[in-house]
């Protein structure tokens, strides 16, 4: 570079502006609105909405739905926030250390869950208790966890659902390495509906800002792996909200890396099933990764630890619930006559027995035996980890009889 | 005759394809290990005998490669995972300690990751900063991984055919300064039974002084055992091979034997490999020592500019003279 080069540079620099127009600035967040591109099929009220250019794509999918389809899902809405609201009483009465409510987020879970076959497999993160239940996994499973007498434990290729992640955003990778599997294993686009498999990868819109998210998209979209990257924005990480986390929403984030994003409404059970249907579909079919943003809303705490009084106004809940996707997708079924008091009573009455199941599980789950935390550290034999069990298990038998035992 | 002379780079290459034919869910991936066979072109040739499904040329995101490892392993493959350079690990940290450790026992066992992790590791080679560094010690000191390393050819052929196989997590080191060293390689299994993957070797024996030493500075305390033998002292060379679990046993067997220890690596010593192998011996050989047991190892700074590196690893002279300090107790 020559020396003059310097004395020609202006002192300030000319700014350059973005070639594309960037659809939400960051102080333009509404969270209580998730704007024109959002997937509806059904509004606050239980109104089935006409075919808009947002959902028309999904139409044919809420279509061929039966009213027993509709039964079924509002059954799952129900059961789920039954399981829910009995894991938080139970943190409350001491049984169990911490428990994440999905409260709010049924829908979103439930869409996506049964959208699902048997043959894929989800990736959660910690607040999936109802992609759990849609996979088939007993709620009793969940409990271990927040109980600390394990770190999940439950054998995650008995219902294709991994463990709950805890550190935010690892599971995206796992996910989208196993949907590199499927790849390899011939399992995408036979056109047979029981070997075809797909992958669906869950974080929170908190998620979105970590590396192994981001780093997921990227090997996804160059592997074009049969995957679903399923993001619900419930609006708040902890205390943060979406403002001090993204500066575009994250559906539009897809397109580059490389494949579709869609924003369907995540308390919409309906919207939710077909969306997350048809990118399941194409993963499956070898058409690549989808990347859905369900937006919703934490209608509780972050966890039993957390007081989001102290961030966040009750106006904005009373707003929420408004939206509440029970209320919802009841409104719609009777508004159709698709179900009766009698139904609706019957899965109320399921919801009472679903969580004195939970309860009863909970409250006789037996703390492990102690030497069991030596178990399963390794597969093949470990010196160490052997000889500290003898150790541990002879200073606790040293203990045998003595009135000062542990 | 089935010995070869192969250099240290070809032994884990002819490892790693032998493992490869033997087992279709062997699969490789990293950065540029494909088409250029690695930096290090220690996966040369194998892309175009395996193809791409099978040796994967990623992109360049270490936590991205462990992480969809990880599923891959998940989904029943056994992927062997190239992390460029020591340096460049870090952004894998998380992934490595907080799931490929944990997962097996997080699952109360339902779960296996037998993955294998390859780091070219320590100085030497003139490089530039992050090239050059031993952190080995960050995944021995964590539970759920095994952490090994390789200080000749024969082992770098059988050693990483047994980390592949195993069906825990393998960290594996590779002492990037020693690929290029040649020897006899038997590929035979029938020649003789190849050393566990978690035992250590006597290297050479010896009466007066134990030297314990691992990956690139073996060769360094077998020169200085030849050196010391002319000066009449006798050194018993250890190579360690594994890391994590550490072969005590053979060390034990040593230092009683020898009553003095002298620990060599390349890391910083402050916490490194040596703090715990002084510690598991004076427990275990208390009333044999004649002397402390001493450590040689990198100063604790952040590994210098390259012009300092001769002066920053253990060489033959700091060697003899630890030597020579634990036979003056």
């Amino acid at each position: 570079m020559p020396d003059d080069a310097m004395d020609s540079a202006p002192v300030t620099p000319t700014p350059v502006r973005h070639h594309e127009t960037v659809v939400t600035g960051p102080m333009e967040h509404d969270i209580t609105d998730g704007g024109p591109d959002m997937v509806q099929f059904v509004d606050g009220d239980g109104n089935r909405l006409p075919t808009s250019d947002a959902n028309a794509e999904y139409a044919q999918i809420v279509e061929e739905m039966t009213p027993e389809d509709g039964r079924s899902m509002y059954r799952d809405l129900v059961l789920v926030r039954r399981i829910d609201a009995e894991g938080h009483a139970l943190q409350r009465q001491g049984e169990l250390g911490l428990w994440p409510s999905l409260l709010g987020q049924e829908a979103a879970q439930v869409g996506a869950g049964r959208a699902m076959r048997p043959q894929d497999y989800a990736f959660p993160g910690y607040r999936e208790h109802g992609v759990a239940w849609c996979k088939g996994v007993p709620p009793e499973n969940l409990l271990g966890l927040f109980r600390g007498v394990n770190h999940g434990g439950w054998d995650s290729n008995a219902n294709n659902f991994h463990l709950y992640t805890i550190v935010i955003g690892n599971q995206m990778l796992h996910a989208t390495g196993y949907a590199m599997g499927i790849q390899r294993d011939g399992d995408v686009g036979t056109g047979d509906d029981d070997r075809d498999a797909a992958v669906m990868a869950f974080t929170g819109d908190g998620g979105t800002a970590q590396g192994d998210f981001n780093e997921a998209l990227v090997f996804a979209g160059v592997a074009n792996a049969p995957m679903v990257f399923f993001v619900q924005n419930n609006q708040w990480a902890i205390s943060e909200p979406n403002y001090k986390q993204f500066r575009i929403p994250p559906y539009q984030r897809a397109r580059g890396f490389g494949f579709p994003g869609v924003r369907v409404d995540g308390n919409d059970v309906l919207a939710v099933y077909a969306v997350t249907k048809a990118a399941m579909d194409a993963a499956r079919a070898g058409q690549g990764p989808t990347l859905i943003e369900a937006f919703t809303y934490r209608m509780g705490a972050h966890t039993t630890s957390d007081d989001p009084t102290k961030y966040r106004i009750a106006a904005e809940v009373d707003i929420w619930r408004e939206k509440d996707p029970i209320t919802r997708m009841r409104g719609f079924l009777a508004s159709k006559a698709y179900a009766d008091d009698a139904f609706f009573d019957g899965v109320d009455k399921e919801a009472d027995e679903l969580a004195a199941r939970i309860r009863k599980a909970c409250q006789e789950m037996p703390d492990p035996p102690k030497p069991a935390m030596f178990d399963d550290i390794y597969v093949d034999p470990h010196p160490v980890v052997e000889r500290e069990k003898a150790e541990f298990i002879a200073y606790q038998e040293s203990f045998a009889g003595s009135e000062g035992g542990h | 005759m089935t010995a070869q002379k192969l250099s240290l780079a070809k032994g884990l290459n002819a490892g790693m394809r032998k493992a490869m034919e033997d087992d279709p869910k062997v699969v490789l991936m990293g950065e540029d290990v494909g088409k250029l066979g690695g930096v290090f072109r220690i996966t040369e040739g194998l892309q175009k005998d395996f193809g791409e499904d099978r040796v994967i040329d990623t992109p360049l995101a270490e936590s991205g490669i462990v992480g969809t490892a990880i599923g891959l392993a998940l989904r029943g493959y056994r992927p062997v995972v190239e992390i460029q350079f020591d340096g460049f690990i870090y952004p894998a940290f998380d992934q490595i300690i907080s799931q490929v450790s944990k997962m097996h026992a997080r699952s109360l066992g339902h779960l296996r990751l037998p993955m294998v992790i390859r780091v070219p590791f320590g100085g030497g080679i003139g490089a530039v900063e992050h090239h050059s560094e031993s952190n080995e010690a960050y995944f021995a000191h964590t539970a759920g991984l095994r952490t090994v390393t390789c200080a000749d050819p024969a082992d770098a052929y059988w050693m990483i055919q047994q980390a592949i196989a195993s069906d825990d997590p393998v960290m594996f080191y590779e002492p990037k300064r020693r690929y290029h060293e040649r020897a006899e390689v038997e590929l035979d299994e029938s020649a003789g039974a190849p050393l566990p993957l978690h035992s250590a070797r006597v290297a050479r024996a010896g009466s007066d002084v134990t030297v314990l030493a691992y990956g690139p500075t073996v060769k360094t305390c077998l020169d200085a055992a030849g050196a010391a033998q002319g000066e009449g002292k006798s050194l018993e060379v250890i190579d360690l091979r594994s890391l994590s679990p550490l072969d005590t046993d053979t060390i034990f067997a040593s230092v009683k034997k020898t009553g003095r220890c002298v620990v060599v690596h390349e890391a910083s010593t402050f916490l490194g490999m040596g703090a715990e192998l002084a510690a598991q011996v004076q427990r275990e050989c208390f009333y044999s020592l004649e002397a402390p047991v001493l450590r040689v190892g990198g100063y604790n700074i952040p590994y210098p500019p390259s012009r300092y590196e001769e002066d920053f690893l253990p060489d033959l002279d700091r060697i003899l003279d630890s030597v020579d300090q634990a036979l003056s107790f």
